[in-house]
Parts: structure tokens; C-alpha cells; sequence
């Protein structure tokens, strides 16, 4: 139940969210830079933790519902409180977190425990005034998204016009308006006539950060779509659509595997789009179709593991990949693999980078030590072989810190969060 | 790591061993790959969590995968040869071991037994027969899964069909449409503890699929299992297409 399932910056950087298979959402906050320790910027601890879903049994189908928070997005924020999306399987949920710091005391026909006072004793009146308390953070649900998904909802993205969003499940895509709950609009649907023919799913879904009537779409057969709702009402046909040709000396029974894309991510201005797939990550030019204009290899000492990854499923997890903040000079794309490795790779140096998160490995502020796997032959000292990774500690979630150098990374169970050095 | 009760054949790292080996020594080897592969992975898609959804992209990429290593056969002709090969009459022997275990309550209630490949066979010969040209054998076995997907929906009434694999594929897609607990939790992944905080109705079950048998399901099927397959398909649908107005409404 304390597997992270996802992770998500809010759009100032102050607050990070979690949620986790038990249908639990943890949000962080950053501390005020403290100006003494100007080496360091605050830290994150916990402040608030609310139960968003609950597990639940569909009694037509005879099938349980998973509590588990597939996502979490935040909306910007417009007034004192905070609002986020988290979603499982089935429902999508708005939340309101806010704050109360004060509280009113003096209260004529109340003790200040609560207990009704006899009105007889009341002998003078008084005013009820505000007094500061203990800062308390209570989270409420807001709007409740239900019924309209018939598939496991894998993706949500809130528009830019910060009025709608989209929920994807595997075969249909829906539009929402943040305050209607009782009606969706389908824009997308894949689901064939036949089931026998399907072939092909959803996987994950995105609207464009800038265009507020175009979003994405990736498939398990590593194709992206891009659709424009003012074409129609159904954006069954696409406006583009991305694929790779396929390397014919690579090909194997689990070509079609290992393409299919985990998770895309538009970059901040919206000009390019990345897609993770098993074993690497693609950077889209949105003007290209026909191919990415820049692949970063993962982990390809896999390639020669599939099968045995196929056998115990790992070849199935879905990793997510992030941008760094937007930063107009500089562009790092960082996603996770197995033995709590996760990678950077800059896009402007064409270097890359593998660290580890672990306690085990790293103390608290030290710099982490960059890591090598050795594919074949000779392990040099400080290198891990293919056949010691452990594949059960896998970082599927990670998240960027949208203005500073400060990442979150999850483990099965833990969230590591680092920063870069400050001199 | 490891399915029980299959030998492990994998192409990790012994392709190049494999490869040194004389040229007929290495084509049986990739068929025996290949055929593991294909066990492995209808066990995979008959293996679903009873109790949750199974993952649909999961089982599309499955299913995917068993096409095309289908398709492959059926262009090598492989496909005849495992019915006369005694290496044929082993994995068959395999499937039989995992079938039992995973066998759906329907089937069990209609008697059927061991997956023949012989009627599988019967419908490949006919098309192979009428190929000549290879641009036709190439159409042929594209349109071959298509035909056995409509035969064994024909073949279902029949007592002849003996559940070929193809029927499992269609079971597969039949088991996500209409969510039946027909197959047994996943023998190799531990048994997630919260399970035990659900209905008190399924925790007496739960401990009897940890052993790996089926007797505990076979009081479970739901309802719609249980009418006779030729009238299942159309009642699967339209109870799908009346959960979609439900949903959707």
C-alpha cells in the first residue's frame, strides 16, 4: 500500500504531491530558503496527507476497483488554496487543500470546547474574534468524475485554457469540464466493433502546453497521435502521426513490446515532445513525422535480456520521463530504470548520466556518485554487471522542480529528492 | 523468475553458443525457442488476477505477440510438423499441465479436454493447399488468423473443437469484455495481503488458489459463464453494449 504510483511537482515548485497504491496522497512543502544556510535550499517536508480513493467492487462485473492514484496534476493556482486531479482506475477526483491558521474564539453560546453554554448564565455579550492557531491543512473533494470510463484510466492533462482537461483510458479519450461532473465529451475512441480485432490500446494522452485545441496520444505500438478538436467533434483521424520506421536488424518477437511508448510529455514550449519506450527515449520535433530528431539509449545492455524480461513481466513496466524546469538555455531529459538507477541526458552536450537513489549507497548530502553498468565482459571495479541488477527496485516515477535544479525520484516505496550542488 | 512446470528455453545468451553449432543443429533450436515462447505466452494471458481487471494493454501485447509468432509458423510450414514431431506431442503435453490448471469453469462444465492442434491444422492445410504463388501464401496467412478466428467461433457448437489456442486468444478478449474469474491468480506473484481485507466471500478462495488449484473457482463462475457458448458470444455483447449505456448514461 506505500508503493509510490505517482509524482508530480505543483506549478510554482512549493509543493510536491504523491500518490500511492493505497489510494493516499502525500504533498510536500518546501521550506522558505533560510537566508543563514544560504547553501541549501529548503527542504521538503510533509504537509498534508488525505485519502483520495478508496478501494471499491464493481458488482456488474464481479472485478475490484483499484484505489491506486494512477495520476496526479496540479492546476495553477488563482486564489489561496491549492487544487490537484488524482485519478485512479476509474474516477477522477479534484481536491481542494487549503489552509487555516486562525480560528474564532469568544463565542456567546459556546464553550471554547465546543459545549453549549445555558443560555440563563449568559449574563454579558462579546464580539467572537480571530486568534491564530496551529497551522492545519485539510484537503476536501471538490468534484467527483465517475462513470465514464469502461477501461482503466491510464492519463489526465489539464488544458491550457485551465477551464477543461482530458482522461484517457486505453481505448477512449474524454473531455471534461473542471466544474461539469455529470457530462464528458468523447473525443477519441479506438475501441473496435470487435473486440477480437483489437490490437492496439491507448497508453498515455497530453494536451499541448500552448494550443488549447491540440493534444497527443501514444500507443502500445509506439505511434503518437496528434489531433486538433476544431477539425471534429471525434478525433478519430489524427493530424499527424509520429512513428519510427522500424530497424529491421533489430527485429524480434518483442519489437512491438518494447516500442510501445510508456508515457509522452510535451517540452515547455511546446515545440517538441518526448516519448519513453522500454529501452529509450525520443525527442519529437512536432513539425517531423517520419522519424525523432534525437534517441537516448536507456538501457540498451537489455536488448539481449528481453526474453527473460518477458518472463517475469518486467518488459511490461511503463517508465515515465520528465524535462527539466524551464530553463531557456538548458534542455535534460531524465527517466528511471531498474537497480534505482535513474538517467539525465542533456540534450546540448549529448552527455548523459546514471545515478542511484538508495540510502544504502548514498549519504544525505553528498554528491552522488555516477554509475556504470558493464553490458559484457571484463566488470571494471565500480561497475555493476547486467546479471547483479536488481529488477525488483525500479524508478518508474520521477519529477523536475519547474524554475530550480531540484528533482524527485521514487522507489518502490521510498521518495528521494536532490538538488544540484550549490557552490 | 522462473514458470513452473515449463523447462526454460530462452534466447538470452545462447544464441551465440547456438550459433557455432552446425547449421541443422541451430533451426531446430530456434523452433523449440520459439515454441517456448509461445507457451509462455499463453500462459501468461490465461494467468489474469481474478479478483482485479487484468491490464489490457498488457494482454493486447500478449496476444500481438502470439499472432505473429502464429503467423511465423504458418509461413514455415512449422506448424503441420509439430502435429507429427514427438517434440510436438511435449508441448503439447506442456499445455496440457498449465491447461489444467488454468482451465475456465466453462470448459469444464462442457467436458473439453486436451487442446488438439489436429483440428488447428485441418484449416492451415486447406489454405497452404490452394497457395502457389508466394505473394498468395503471404495474403493467405495474414487472412489465416482472420478465418480460424471465425471457424472456432463456428466450431464452438461442435463437440470436435477441442479449444485450440485460437479459442484462447478469443477467450482472452472474451474474459476482458465480460470480466469473468475464470482463470486462477498468478501462481508466480506473491499474494498481495490486502486482498484479505476484501469480501469475506473470496478470502476462503484465496487461500485454496495459493495451492494452485481451480475447485475453489468453480463455484465462483458468475452467472453469464454458464450459458452455452454458441448464445455466449451474442449475450456477451449485448451485456457489454448494456453496460456501456450504463456507464455512459
Amino acid at each position: 500500500a506505500d508503493i509510490i504510483s505517482t509524482v508530480e511537482f505543483n506549478h510554482s515548485g512549493e509543493l510536491l504531491a504523491t500518490g500511492d497504491k493505497g489510494g493516499r496522497v502525500v504533498i510536500f512543502q518546501q521550506e522558505q530558503e533560510n537566508k543563514t544556510q544560504s547553501h541549501s535550499r529548503g527542504e521538503y517536508n510533509v504537509y498534508s496527507t488525505f485519502q483520495s480513493h478508496e478501494p471499491e467492487f464493481d458488482y456488474l462485473k464481479s472485478l475490484e476497483i483499484e484505489e491506486k492514484i494512477n495520476k496526479i496534476r496540479w492546476l495553477p493556482q488563482k486564489n489561496a488554496a491549492q487544487f490537484l486531479l488524482s485519478t485512479n482506475d476509474k474516477t477522477i477526483k479534484l481536491w481542494k487543500i487549503s489552509e487555516r491558521d486562525k480560528r474564532p474564539e469568544g463565542y456567546n453560546l459556546k464553550e471554547e470546547d465546543g459545549r453549549y453554554r445555558d443560555p440563563t448564565t449568559v449574563t454579558t455579550l462579546r464580539v467572537p474574534v480571530f486568534r491564530p492557531m496551529d497551522l492545519m491543512v485539510e484537503a476536501s473533494p471538490r468534484r467527483i468524475f465517475a462513470n465514464a470510463h469502461t477501461y482503466h484510466i491510464n492519463s489526465i492533462s489539464i488544458n491550457s485554457d485551465y477551464e477543461t482537461y482530458l482522461s484517457a483510458d486505453d481505448l477512449r479519450i474524454n473531455l471534461w469540464h473542471l466544474e461539469i461532473t455529470d457530462r464528458s465529451f468523447n473525443i477519441v475512441d479506438i475501441k473496435p466493433a470487435n473486440m477480437e480485432e483489437l490490437t492496439e490500446v491507448i497508453t498515455a494522452a497530453e494536451f499541448h502546453p500552448n494550443s488549447c485545441n491540440t493534444f497527443v496520444y501514444s500507443s502500445s505500438k509506439g505511434t503518437i497521435r496528434l489531433c486538433d478538436m476544431r477539425a471534429s467533434a471525434l478525433c478519430d483521424r489524427h493530424s499527424k502521426l509520429f512513428e519510427e520506421p522500424e530497424d529491421p536488424s533489430n527485429r524480434s518477437f518483442f519489437s512491438e513490446i518494447i516500442s510501445s511508448i510508456s508515457d509522452v510529455k510535451f517540452s515547455h514550449s511546446g515545440r517538441y515532445m518526448m516519448t519513453r519506450d522500454y529501452l529509450s527515449v525520443k525527442i519529437w520535433d512536432l513539425n517531423m513525422e517520419n522519424r525523432p530528431v534525437e534517441t537516448y539509449q536507456v538501457h540498451e545492455y537489455l536488448r539481449s535480456k528481453l526474453c527473460s524480461l518477458y518472463e517475469n513481466d518486467c518488459i511490461f513496466d511503463k517508465f515515465e520521463c520528465c524535462w527539466n524546469g524551464s530553463d531557456r538555455q538548458v534542455y535534460i531529459v531524465m527517466t528511471g530504470s531498474y537497480n534505482n538507477f535513474f538517467r539525465m541526458f542533456d540534450r546540448n552536450t549529448k552527455r548523459d548520466i546514471t545515478l542511484e537513489a538508495s540510502r544504502e549507497n548514498n549519504k544525505p548530502r553528498t554528491v552522488l556518485k555516477p554509475r556504470k553498468v558493464c553490458a559484457s565482459g571484463k566488470r571494471k571495479k565500480d561497475e555493476i554487471s547486467v546479471d547483479s541488477l536488481d529488477f525488483n527496485k525500479k524508478i518508474l516515477h520521477t519529477a523536475w522542480h519547474p524554475k530550480e535544479n531540484i528533482i524527485a525520484v521514487a522507489t518502490t516505496n521510498n521518495l528521494y529528492i536532490f538538488q544540484d550542488k550549490m557552490n | 523468475m522462473f514458470v513452473r512446470g515449463l523447462k526454460r528455453k530462452c534466447f538470452d545468451g545462447e544464441e551465440d553458443i547456438e550459433g557455432t553449432l552446425a547449421g541443422i543443429k541451430a533451426i531446430p533450436s530456434y523452433n523449440l525457442q520459439r515454441q517456448s515462447l509461445l507457451d509462455m505466452s499463453l500462459v501468461k494471458l490465461q494467468l489474469c488476477h481474478m479478483l482485479v481487471e487484468p491490464n489490457l494493454c498488457r494482454s493486447v501485447l500478449i496476444a500481438n505477440t502470439v499472432r505473429q509468432i502464429q503467423e511465423e509458423m504458418t509461413q514455415d510450414g512449422t506448424w503441420q510438423m509439430i502435429n507429427t514431431q514427438s517434440t510436438g506431442q511435449a508441448s503439447v503435453d506442456r499445455l496440457v499441465s498449465t491447461d489444467i490448471l488454468c482451465r475456465s469453469s466453462r470448459e469444464q462444465a462442457e467436458g473439453k479436454h486436451v487442446p488438439g492442434y489436429s483440428t488447428f491444422s485441418k484449416d492451415f492445410e486447406g489454405d497452404q493447399a490452394q497457395d502457389s504463388s508466394e505473394t498468395m501464401s503471404t495474403a493467405s496467412s495474414v487472412q489465416a488468423p482472420r478465418n480460424l478466428q471465425s471457424n472456432v467461433w463456428e466450431m464452438e457448437n461442435p463437440q470436435e473443437n477441442k479449444g485450440n489456442f485460437q479459442k484462447s486468444l478469443d477467450q482472452i478478449f472474451e474474459t476482458l469484455e465480460n470480466k469473468t474469474p475464470n482463470s486462477v491468480e498468478d501462481l508466480f506473484s506473491e499474494v498481495d495481503n490486502s486482498y484479505y481485507d476484501l469480501d469475506t466471500m473470496l478470502t476462503g478462495m484465496m487461500s485454496n488458489t495459493k495451492m494452485g488449484h481451480c475447485d475453489g473457482l468453480e463455484s465462483f463462475s458468475s452467472p453469464t459463464t454458464t450459458t452455452s457458448s454458441s448464445n455466449c458470444k451474442s449475450d456477451l455483447n449485448e451485456l457489454d453494449h448494456i453496460v456501456e449505456i450504463l456507464v455512459e448514461s
